[in-house]
């Protein structure tokens, strides 16, 4: 309740609270304001590298090049820090979303910085190698912003309002189902149910993860052999319609984990690489100043 | 027949406990009489070890039994000292069934047909009442049970629940939970559940569905062995194994028997009390009620009251009650001074609220009340500030800014800040003090207590609110004199959710003003429902039909359960036609409402289907609730990657439980409703907290502040389920350490199994946990600022039809 009196007592204290009312997604934050400010960077780049006249020529060693390098070592860091910046909960007013949104263009925005400061110098050495890695940092994160921009509305989609562990849940009650349905049935046909009771739905390796197919699901067989003994007898009968409805809700949760999956694999990528660069980076630049 | 003592207490509860203990102390004759072979059942009856709060704080404790924060041993093991050591005569296994005789001769009857006299009867049974038993072959054993503390408690068991109300679902669905590996079978005597509420029987059918539980319906028991419960089937009798039985047949009421004796209740409804004076006397001289059942169910006001009656009955009428320290605090700011039992004479007789309200009830109003002293132009509060307490004028007046430079004055003993009380919305005007004076500040439950406690506040309340209500909306000059008419014919309506108050092309001339709730209004085109707008609380329609005389031109139904006052149309054109102002002011606003239709019926031949999600995205919105919703998250999952950063973020920015949801909840047309805090207009959870300690705060929030004692009513009173009851988990090392050395859980909630093995053997106390907006926090809410794609949004109901427009992308 607001009472009036402590009010009165807190207004010297009280603070403004800043509260995010924009419904907008982060790469169209403030009105592609990091889009904007990131592209400025790259063409005052491009632009004053075609004016600015370095003897003998362009290169990472030249002032214009150490310019470059100077800010691209700083942005590394700063973008590395959004990791630390997405689970430190100060209480001060910050939006990820701008976080986000920042990281993507002046990520982008790399590609120009690093790449004209070697002044389209590439060899087989470590200052290359640190060039690759960010390249492949880029890449890597490149891939989860379109992933990001496409695959949500799928992952709504498929799951329908459920939630992971209801997903569970009604394949684990249809276990229970089919193992009071298959009581009857002979031991040839059991068999093939209890593998299918026995099949954890989180087993396969990464690449039936992220592909979402399963060519040996214990359920997908134990349908096809009993579909083929299918033939009036109502407690087959039963015990396929259950397998259906079992296989039914099991796709559902694989494409569920599988559009997880997608959505998430890239940052395995990403952040290894990120530390790989990082340590490329410190190497480049100890080389650099060792051999001045 | 035993010696007729001075006083006789039935229960031996805190209430009546301490009130023993003061009779052992003053070494009155007395008997304590309860109805099992321990004292204090209640509590007994709580789980092991389960911590018991000693709220409020600031109260002092003033008895001859101890009483502080504990465990339930601790506590019961203090009494059981307390008692021995101030000499408490405790008869046990004395079930009273019935009370005759009068002061001075009272003849108490119990179960075993033993009759005691006494002088006085000091009632002190609480509100539990007598549970019913089972009545089969081997009711009397141990392992059935009529309360469940902590479904916790019970792993791998076989447990059945008899009894189909809402109490023995929700204990079945508790003990349910996958994860105990219990077998759950419930009975229940007849076909159908009809007892119960709709949604606890369909979680129960669920659960029967997915094979959680056994439902059994048209079955009974038959006979409980230890281990075993044989049932009686519609084909059959049969014999299941079984642990332990939770019988929940409902109870006896304790009104019925307190109403036996001839005590009269202050109404009819289920919240009435019985009428009291001052000394705790009811209207049958020498008999006395104090705690639960007089309206206390707190242990230490409680424990104060078994104090005070004794001290009461033996004569000591100077005695100052317990809380006089806190209602002289109360008053200790005020310039002139005066002892308390004056000021509250000086209020009752100030202000017309207070008029018919008894001492005792003065006393607990003010200590949920305020009052200042407020220098001349001294601002009482503002316009749009949120605000939902009720303010009286002890002296002085104040004075009502209705336009720049305007002000209507409002009288002494008069009322304002009614509109908030009622409708939960924010306050519609500035309202400064007219002159020095004193004004009372009587917060939202306080006020809504006076009211149903009441009748004569409550008319007053109801009459001034209404008249302000129409001067807010009608403006143009209107005195309450133009508005004596309407307001006399003036009759308030509730509708539930959903109900139709207009139907599109009806005559009719009647004008509604929305009290609280909210209506949504919606045209027919084309043969379907088309919305067209959100009308909130506090403003008014069907006043077309009375200007035009034409058919209603759209249909208006409620968005969630609203109260409605309904003007005759007759009333209102007198109205209008004694102030010109006012009738060209509400022509201006129905041509701006006609403006609107015609521009969506415009819209609508161009862009139909548009229009259609347009339509079908706010009627999503107001079925989930959001229509009594101040603030809620929602998830647009067109940008949702499911990273859950918003949950981690909720439990990091609290003690380390995410208030959140994220996943569960209804979706419509990628817009996601999360299991999180709505901030009702009127929340279901304030409605019953014990230790009152649900409030709304400055920015609008519901939010819980400390002294929860774990009850769990509003838990099972929120609609929504976004009330959790949970322990803090234990500090974790900090976010650092984790990056860097991979110590402790990381950010977000603690698995429970990093928690457990915190905590050893200790259970702490679960408490209820809420969203508090992030209350106190100058980023504002941290699951909004933790996005990091920007799907997570906080609206009022006035942005939620623009989020449900569809013609600007958003990635």
């Amino acid at each position: 309740m607001a009472t009036l009196f402590q009010r009165r007592r807190n207004k010297a204290t009280h603070v403004e609270r800043v509260r995010e009312q924009k419904h907008e997604g982060f790469l169209r934050y403030a009105g592609f304001r990091w889009a904007k400010i990131s592209g400025a960077l790259c063409l005052l780049i491009i632009v004053s590298y075609a004016l600015v006249d370095v003897t003998p020529r362009h290169n990472g060693g030249s002032w214009y090049g150490y310019t470059l390098g100077t800010i691209g070592a700083l942005l590394i860091l700063w973008l590395t820090a959004l990791g630390y910046r997405k689970r430190r909960m100060t209480s001060d007013y910050w939006s990820l979303k701008a976080w986000t949104s920042a990281h993507v263009y002046l990520g982008l925005s790399l590609i120009v910085i690093g790449t004209w400061h070697t002044g389209f110098q590439l060899g087989w050495n470590v200052h290359t190698l640190a060039w690759v890695l960010m390249m492949l940092v880029i890449l890597s994160g490149l891939y989860g912003v379109i992933v990001y921009a496409t695959l949500p509305q799928a992952l709504s989609n498929n799951r329908e309002q459920m939630t992971q562990m209801q997903m569970l849940e009604a394949i684990r009650a249809f276990d229970r189902q089919l193992h009071t349905a298959a009581q009857p049935l002979s031991p040839a046909d059991t068999a093939p149910v209890l593998a299918a009771l026995d099949e954890d739905p989180f087993a396969g390796n990464m690449v039936t993860r992220l592909t979402g197919r399963y060519p040996r699901c214990a359920t997908a067989a134990a349908l096809r052999a009993l579909q083929s003994r299918r033939g009036g007898d109502a407690e087959i009968e039963k015990v396929v319609g259950l397998l259906q409805q079992k296989e039914a809700a099991l796709t559902r949760l694989r494409k569920h984990l599988r559009i997880r999956a997608l959505l998430e694999i890239w940052l395995y990528v990403h952040v290894p690489l990120t530390f790989a660069l990082i340590a490329a980076l410190s190497a480049h630049i100890i080389s650099v100043f060792f051999y001045w | 027949m035993s010696e007729p003592v001075k006083v006789a207490i039935i229960g031996s509860g805190p209430a009546g406990l301490s009130a023993a203990a003061r009779a052992g102390q003053l070494g009155l004759s007395h008997v304590l009489l309860e109805k099992t072979d321990h004292l204090s059942d209640t509590i007994f009856k709580y789980q092991k070890g389960k911590r018991v709060l000693a709220t409020p704080e600031r109260l002092d404790l003033r008895s001859d039994c101890r009483f502080a924060e504990g465990a339930r041993e601790y506590i019961l093991g203090n009494w059981d000292e307390d008692a021995a050591n101030n000499k408490v005569n405790v008869a046990y296994h004395a079930d009273v069934v019935e009370v005759t005789g009068e002061k001075g001769a009272f003849a108490i009857k119990t179960a075993k047909g033993d009759v005691i006299e006494a002088e006085n009867i000091v009632l002190a049974i609480g509100t539990q009442g007598n549970p019913n038993r089972l009545r089969c072959e081997g009711n009397d054993l141990p392992h059935i049970i009529y309360q469940v503390d902590d479904p916790e408690d019970f792993k791998d068991k076989h447990i059945t629940v008899v009894g189909s109300g809402d109490a023995g679902i929700e204990n079945a669905l508790g003990v349910a939970e996958e994860a105990l590996e219990n077998t759950v079978t419930i009975l229940n005597r007849s076909k159908d559940f009809a007892r119960a509420k709709a949604k606890n029987v369909s979680d129960m059918m669920e659960a029967g569905e997915n094979g959680f539980m056994s439902i059994r319906t048209e079955t009974q028991p038959k006979k409980v062995e230890p281990g075993w419960l044989t049932l009686e089937t519609p084909t059959g009798d049969e014999k299941i194994q079984c642990d332990v039985i939770v019988a929940r047949l409902g109870s006896v009421a304790p009104r019925t028997f307190v109403e036996s004796m001839g005590i009269e209740f202050t109404g009819p409804d289920r919240e009435a009390f019985p009428k009291l004076s001052p000394t705790f006397e009811s209207t049958v001289p020498g008999i006395f009620v104090i705690g639960a059942l007089a309206g206390y169910p707190l242990i230490k006001h409680c424990m104060n009251q078994g104090y005070d009656v004794v001290e009461f009955i033996n004569g000591n009428t100077g005695l100052t009650p317990a809380d006089e320290k806190d209602l002289a605090a109360v008053f200790a700011t005020l310039p002139q001074k005066k002892p308390v039992s004056e000021w509250l004479e000086y209020l009752r007789e100030r202000v017309r609220i207070f008029a018919d309200v008894s001492p005792l009830q003065m006393r607990e109003f003010m200590l949920d009340s305020k009052v200042a002293y407020y220098a001349k132009g001294d601002v009482v509060f503002e316009k749009g500030d949120p605000g939902s307490s009720l303010f009286a004028i002890a002296d002085g007046h104040a004075e009502v800014e209705v336009g720049p430079g305007i002000t209507v004055p409002i009288e002494q003993g008069s009322i304002f800040g009614e509109v908030g009380l009622i409708s939960g919305r924010k306050r519609g005007a500035t309202i400064r003090a007219g002159a020095d004076g004193i004004f009372v500040e009587v917060s939202r439950t306080a006020a809504l207590k006076l009211m149903a406690s009441v009748p004569g506040a409550k008319r007053v309340i109801e009459r001034i609110s209404l008249e302000r209500q129409l001067l807010q909306i009608f403006k143009g000059g209107l005195t309450v004199e133009d508005l004596q008419g309407v307001v006399d014919e003036a009759e308030v309506i509730r509708v539930p959710a959903g109900k139709i108050v207009l139907t599109e092309g009806e005559q009719g001339d009647d004008v509604y003003v929305i009290r609280s709730g909210s209506m949504v209004v919606e045209k027919d085109i084309g043969g379907k429902p088309i919305f067209l707008r959100y009308l909130p609380a506090g403003s008014f329609f069907g006043e077309m039909g009375v200007l035009s005389g034409q058919p209603r031109n759209a249909t208006v139904k409620a968005a969630v359960g609203a109260e409605l006052i309904k003007l005759t149309g007759e009333g209102f054109r007198k109205m209008l036609d004694a102030r010109p102002q006012v009738r060209a002011a509400t022509e201006a606003a129905v041509a701006e409402r006609a403006q609107m239709n015609d521009f969506i019926e415009s819209r609508k031949a161009s862009y139909s289907s548009a229009v259609d999600l347009y339509s079908d995205t706010a009627s999503f919105i107001m079925k989930e609730g959001l229509g009594e919703a101040t603030d809620a998250l929602l998830i647009d999952e067109n940008l949702c990657v499911g990273c859950d950063n918003c949950e981690k973020a909720c439990a990091d920015s609290h003690e380390g439980l995410s208030r959140l949801d994220r996943e569960a909840g209804k979706t419509f047309a990628h817009l996601h409703v999360p299991t999180s805090c709505r901030h009702c207009e009127h929340p279901h959870c304030m409605a019953d907290c014990p230790p009152n300690v649900i409030h709304r705060g400055p920015d609008g929030e519901v939010f819980m502040e400390p002294g929860c004692i774990g009850c769990g009513n509003c838990m099972r009173n929120c609609p929504y389920g976004v009330i959790r009851m949970e322990a803090a988990p234990p500090p974790k090392p900090g976010l650092l350490s984790w990056l860097l050395l991979g110590k402790g859980p990381g950010p977000g909630e603690p698995s429970p199994k990093w928690t457990k093995k915190q905590l050893g053997d200790e259970k702490p106390k679960k408490i209820a946990v809420k969203c508090d907006m992030c209350k106190g926090i100058a980023g504002g809410p941290a699951c909004v600022r933790a996005c990091p794609t920007g799907a997570a949004i906080r609206v009022s109901p006035e942005e939620f039809l623009s989020i449900a427009r569809l013609d600007e992308g958003t990635n």
